[in-house]
């Protein structure tokens, strides 16, 4: 099945800036357009300030929008979502070192949304919080363990199951491993994919790694100074890149088969 | 030549009233004009190698054997303590986070000459032009206006070469990387990482440089380490020997977990967590770990042993 999840259209976003005679409008979105299927992962890829961020942010509703329209699931998306609205798409922030909060246990930290929510009875949290941590692959000692002391591998997994717990359809995923050490970052990368097959949930991976877009979605939307450049499957955008900017994009990326061939 | 020589270096940190190894008698060198990576997890050590060369170790962590030397000077007393006077201006550092390292309420001009006017007696207008041609030999432009502005009015890619502006603003003949790309674009890394070759040429300055990312140090570095628990596991003097035939389970997970740009897509391999921390070291010796043969040294036995020990995913 091949239905639209979710889709955005031509979405607009402007930013004041400065004050009095220096003050001046910085256009972040112009006209962003994209479509995310049932159970795809789709890639939005580029540098820092080019609107990745903002996107998410417009996607799950942090920040409002001048022009354009959001679909999830056939229906508009109302500018004042409901709680409703807000429980179907989720999101997965980059920094584990500051988007979980240091004085709340792992417990806490995924039975507040569940209280937030009232999705489940309260007999219902503590079975509910150990089925989302094996979900992650953590082990259920750490329940009742804080951020402090546990590695960023781990507070990521926390995170994911925290968006996982309101059981979304729709996960955003806004430079989740770009923290991370890169064999943590593989691990982080294929829970993502497992999650994908295991849950049929559809992501949207933002990124500025080409090769861990390769990796792991199959459709890539490349984004510079708030316009979708390019827009196609992963391996046809690999093989042959249009956009001068993408082709920039994935040369930057470090080739390691390169010097294997070499040394060989 | 060796500019830079580490021999059976050990380091013990104090954590409780006892001694911890943290790291466990490390040997490398780094050749004239050469650069060498120093991969591994957090954790692993590889940082505080650099500080121990530095002699910026916390007041819990000292040297407790072994000998540094810089272009054939000893860098250690007797007592392990460090001789700041021999370093002179030889050996620079540049530190991963540039919005942390920089200080916020100083003009970055100033910042980049701080060092050298320390070292040498110049006036601020002196000071200011040495400080214009730095940021233009690591590619500021319009350095002119720049050379006043405070390092909130640059961006990530920009501070990052206004460290390394005052690293190398002493002529050093060996700089200290610590992480420098890895809070930074994958663009601007690779715009680093050209600045980093440019200056290996032109001003034959030789790199220490410490990631945990080896696809970096493919691109930069001719020779190798790879640390894992605070030992070195596998090293050689090219790099493409261990990439092509890494000895190595440790090494050969940390090639496996690198996305490729190129070539077929498989499945990553992914390690759930960091080195084991030094009180849990201590108390376990090392699951699966052995001598192997060539000298380099200890290391997890095989694939399995090593996902064991550290729950694979």
């Amino acid at each position: 099945m091949t239905e639209k999840i979710f889709q955005a259209s031509d979405i607009e976003v402007t930013f004041k800036v400065g004050k009095g005679r220096n003050r001046s409008l910085v256009h972040a979105l112009k006209g962003v357009s994209l479509d995310v299927n049932h159970g795809e992962i789709v890639g939005l890829v580029g540098e820092s300030g080019s609107g990745k961020s903002t996107m998410a942010r417009v996607i799950v509703g942090l920040q409002s929008y001048s022009a354009g329209s959001l679909t999830y699931a056939g229906s508009p998306v109302p500018e004042h979502r409901t709680l409703e609205d807000r429980r179907k798409i989720q999101m997965v922030f980059q920094d584990p070192y500051s988007s979980l909060d240091p004085r709340m246990t792992v417990r806490q930290t995924i039975t507040e949304l569940l209280k937030a929510h009232a999705i489940v009875t309260p007999q219902e949290y503590l079975p509910r919080c150990k089925e989302l941590l094996s979900l992650v692959k953590l082990p259920e000692s750490l329940l009742e363990n804080r951020p402090y002391g546990m590695s960023g591998g781990q507070r990521q997994r926390v995170a994911i199951a925290r968006a996982l717990s309101l059981n979304p359809q729709f996960l955003i995923a806004d430079e989740a491993v770009s923290a991370l050490d890169v064999s943590v970052q593989a691990s982080i990368i294929n829970l993502l994919a497992d999650l994908r097959e295991t849950l049929n949930l559809s992501i949207l991976f933002i990124s500025h790694d080409l090769a861990i877009v390769r990796q792991l979605c199959d459709r890539v939307s490349v984004i510079n100074q708030g316009e979708i450049v390019e827009s196609s499957p992963t391996l046809a955008l690999f093989d042959n890149p249009q956009n001068a900017y993408t082709q920039q994009l994935i040369s930057a990326v470090p080739k390691l088969d390169a010097i294997v061939r070499n040394a060989n | 030549m060796n500019i830079l020589e580490v021999e059976d270096l050990h380091v013990v940190a104090r954590i409780g009233g006892r001694d911890y190894t943290a790291i466990d008698h490390i040997s490398f060198s780094v050749a004239k004009g050469h650069a060498r990576g120093l991969v591994g997890e957090s954790g692993s050590g590889k940082s505080l190698t650099l500080r121990a060369i530095m002699g910026l170790l916390p007041s819990n962590v000292r040297v407790a054997s072994g000998s540094i030397r810089f272009d054939g000077k000893e860098l250690l007393n007797d007592k392990g303590v460090h001789l700041k006077n021999v370093l002179g201006s030889g050996i620079s550092m540049v530190f991963q986070e540039p919005s942390v390292a920089l200080n916020p309420v100083m003009k970055i001009g100033k910042q980049i000459t701080d060092s050298l006017m320390e070292h040498e007696n110049l006036n601020r207008k002196q000071g200011r032009e040495i400080a214009i041609d730095l940021m233009n030999q690591v590619g500021i432009k319009n350095p002119e206006k720049r050379v006043d502005d405070y390092p909130f009015q640059l961006s990530g890619g920009m501070k990052q070469r206004v460290m390394i502006a005052a690293a190398i603003a002493c002529r050093p003949e060996l700089i200290l990387c610590d992480e420098p790309t890895t809070a930074l674009d994958v663009t601007i890394q690779a715009q680093i990482i050209e600045l980093f070759k440019t200056l290996r040429s032109d001003l034959k300055v030789s790199l220490l440089y410490v990631t945990h990312d080896i696809g970096v140090v493919a691109q930069l570095c001719d020779a190798i380490s790879v640390m894992y628990s605070g030992r070195i596991v596998e090293q050689a003097d090219s790099i493409g020997k261990v990439f092509a035939r890494p000895q190595h389970a440790y090494t050969k997970a940390l090639l496996s977990a690198v996305p490729r740009i190129d070539g077929p897509i498989q499945r990553l391999k992914g390690m759930n967590s960091t080195s084991p921390s030094l009180t849990q070291r201590a108390e376990s010796v090392a699951p699966g770990m052995i001598t192997v043969e060539d000298g380099w040294e200890i290391a997890p036995t095989d694939d399995e042993s090593l996902h064991k020990s550290w729950s694979e995913n």
